[in-house]
């Protein structure tokens, strides 16, 4: 199934981006997508960290990912 | 009141949205771009929010603070786009009905702001450009 990425901070620089489409395995979960991720672009292995959030919550590495969902990544995060 | 637009935060107005009956102190923070980083010259910041994500994670934070403290009013005004030296990138605003939790309530907002709100800042300097925290 596909999945649509929204791509923030160094996570657009790294893709050269602002959207990504990756295609996983159906019932694929969140440490597959990353795991999908960082087989296409090992710099994300560099970053401090890397959370992916799921319809705009933080999700675990268990959460199933359907095709449907907000899906966006989020890389160390830097407000204030 | 929670914001995260591309316009300068006004203090006073946040002020004036927290200001209540029942309050005896009204505690800001403002939070401004500093001209150097690590010794290097900042010549501006770039912010940009994920602003749906943003704004749902700033208000569990309030009802976080709500739960510790006895808030009155709570108001953030988060900026994004390019700031340059000087410039207001955050403003907070609590007022309690002592002064004690408004220092305390302000500082957990925006200590926790920095932690989990996906906000980002991109620091320019004359040769070259970094995200803030992405690498350790």
């Amino acid at each position: 199934m596909k999945l649509k990425l929204l791509l923030f901070g160094v996570t657009k620089d790294i893709i050269g981006q602002s959207f990504y489409e990756i295609e996983v395995e159906e019932g694929a979960v969140v440490r597959d997508l990353k795991a999908a991720l960082i087989s296409r672009y090992p710099r994300f292995t560099d970053l401090a960290s890397l959370m992916i959030a799921v319809n705009n919550q933080y999700a675990a590495d268990e959460v199933i990912l359907q095709h449907s969902d907000e899906i966006a990544l989020i890389p160390p995060v830097s407000g204030g | 009141m929670i914001e995260i637009t591309d316009q300068p935060p006004d203090p006073q107005h946040l002020i004036n949205l927290v200001s209540s009956d029942g309050a005896g102190a009204i505690n800001t923070f403002i939070g401004t771009v500093r001209e150097q980083t690590k010794g290097k010259r900042v010549i501006k910041l770039e912010y940009e929010a994920y602003e749906v994500m943003a704004v749902a994670e700033m208000q569990k934070i309030v009802d976080l603070a709500r739960e510790r403290w006895p808030i009155e009013k709570v108001a953030i005004h988060h900026r994004t786009g390019e700031l340059m030296v000087g410039d207001l990138a955050v403003v907070i605003a609590v007022s309690t009905p002592h002064r004690l939790a408004s220092f305390q309530a302000c500082q957990f907002i925006i200590d926790t702001l920095k932690q989990t709100v996906p906000i980002w800042k991109k620091e320019v300097f004359e040769d070259g450009e970094v995200w803030v925290a992405a690498h350790p």
